[in-house]
């Protein structure tokens, strides 16, 4: 108890002495063990891509999933501890249902957003919690186009065009920055998604994963939907291919 | 100790008989025995009604206002009782304001219906409200929508109501027209409250009119000697 910063990371409830909640800090933690998940938003949609991480080969194909139906119209792809994020599922879609029920319309992804952000943030402040150990992604489309915004464990949000969360946090959004995402559709987002998750999938730590693929749209009229089985293995393929001539030009170096 | 004194010699209004006496506005309820209308035109809503308020046959107010706001870009126009209409516009009033806060902009047409139709079909059993409700957003811009007594939800290009609008059902659908003008619109409404304030007894005194679009809202009152007449016999 002597130094500073130790035995103030018991409790969400207490700050340690430069300010700093070590069990939200804990809780990012948790997020950056898991899957890369990402969220791109281009000029008519926003499409989700996940490395669902596959620790045995004995489990069915599909299990787990790391991506959700809000509403008809809002998505969530999730990295972090699975079982915290369906906590968080069940509590936007609680909120969508209720907004539909009193109002009669699509709640606005900027209203869901702030609602879920609360939630989530009231979890960091007592003693008898502790924080979620999970980050969330949200996407709709709108009658004014795209939104997207992602929530980290203490609650904090931001409304992006381009994120990324879990592991290969860092690598992915490197490959982000390098897209035109304003000019972009969904169908090629859909392509540079897939990449990028193939991309930083590191074979050596995690052997398999499972790629999830969704958007939310003009082209799927505004529904968010996984993205149909000829354009996942159109996009998969393609990653693959990428990959390939990646690992042929890295010999042609050397 | 004290007297009561209705058992020292004083008699009780019941035997008086005094209740046989009472003209019925003493005792009945205010209602908005009405005449009002909405129309979608090209850029906005027309909201209008007529300005009688009665009991039972007495009218108890001649100038009052039944084109109610709930926010800067929505008025409701209400029918029924007066004291049930007034009292629901003020909840959806505050429900409204306070979702404009939380949304950060000014609230859907469309979402001013539900918050109505929330209550009106909720406590259907109690109240006597039939609304008109007319407003403007970006979304879909001039919108009429209509919650008749048991508390269903409808959106239509026009709309009319209360006791006056059973008068005038086929005027209205003579005349109504897509796309009119603003000034068509107005004239559209003028002449169907008009005309059902002539023919209704519960309707009557001068015609309010509220012209919504996303400028905001204007006002007019076409006072008693400017409403336009028509066959009277």
């Amino acid at each position: 108890m002597s130094s500073i910063g130790t035995g103030y990371d018991l409790s969400a409830s207490q700050f340690s002495p430069d300010g700093r909640v070590f069990q939200v800090e804990y809780a990012h933690k948790a997020v950056e063990n898991s899957g890369t998940v990402i969220g791109l938003r281009g000029k008519d949609g926003v499409v989700f891509a996940v490395e669902k991480l596959v620790t045995s080969k004995l489990y069915e194909p599909g299990a787990n999933k790391r991506v959700f139906n809000i509403d008809t119209h809002v998505g969530m792809a999730v990295s972090g501890l699975i079982s915290d994020a369906r906590q968080i599922v069940e509590t936007a879609r609680s909120e969508a249902a209720n907004y539909r029920a009193q109002y009669g319309t699509n709640i606005p992804l900027k209203y869901l957003n702030d609602r879920v952000s609360m939630y989530m943030h009231a979890y960091t402040l007592y003693s008898a919690v502790r924080p979620f150990g999970c980050s969330v992604i949200m996407g709709s489309y709108e009658a004014d186009g795209p939104v997207m915004y992602m929530i980290d464990p203490s609650g904090v949000s931001y409304g992006y065009y381009g994120c990324a969360i879990g592991k290969a946090k860092q690598a992915a959004k490197t490959e982000i920055e390098k897209l035109k995402l304003a000019d972009l559709s969904c169908k090629e987002l859909v392509k540079e998604a897939a990449r990028i998750i193939y991309m930083v999938h590191d074979e050596l730590k995690d052997k398999q994963f499972e790629l999830e693929l969704s958007w939310v749209g003009q082209l799927s009229e505004g529904r968010h939907e996984r993205v149909p089985p000829t354009v996942f293995a159109e996009a998969e393929k393609a990653a693959r291919a990428a990959m390939e001539d990646e690992s042929d030009s890295d010999t042609d170096e050397m | 100790m004290s007297v009561d004194i209705s058992q020292n010699g004083m008699f009780s209004r019941a035997d008086y008989g005094i209740s046989n006496f009472q003209p019925d506005w003493l005792n009945a309820e205010h209602s908005t025995g009405t005449s009002i209308m909405a129309v979608e035109f090209e850029g906005g809503v027309i909201v209008g009604a007529d300005s009688r308020t009665t009991t039972g046959a007495y009218i108890a107010n001649r100038v009052s206002d039944k084109l109610t706001r709930v926010t800067d870009y929505i008025y409701c126009c209400r029918s029924g009782s007066a004291a049930d209409t007034q009292a629901i516009a003020e909840i959806v009033n505050y429900h409204l304001a306070f979702h404009r806060v939380e949304l950060g902009e000014e609230p859907l047409v469309e979402t001013a219906a539900n918050v109505f139709r929330e209550l009106c079909y909720n406590y259907r059993d109690t109240l006597t409200a039939g609304i008109i409700i007319g407003g403007w957003d970006k979304r879909k811009g001039g919108q009429v929508y209509c919650i008749p007594i048991g508390g269903m939800l409808v959106r239509q290009p026009v709309a009319i109501g209360g006791s006056g609008s059973t008068y005038v059902y086929g005027y209205v659908d003579a005349n109504y027209k897509t796309k009119m003008t603003k000034d068509e619109a107005v004239k559209f409404v003028t002449n169907t409250l008009a005309l059902a304030m002539a023919r209704d007894g519960s309707s009557g005194g001068v015609i309010k009119l509220g012209v919504i679009t996303e400028g905001g809202v204007e006002n007019f009152t076409v006072l008693g000697d400017e409403i336009p007449k028509f066959y009277e016999g």
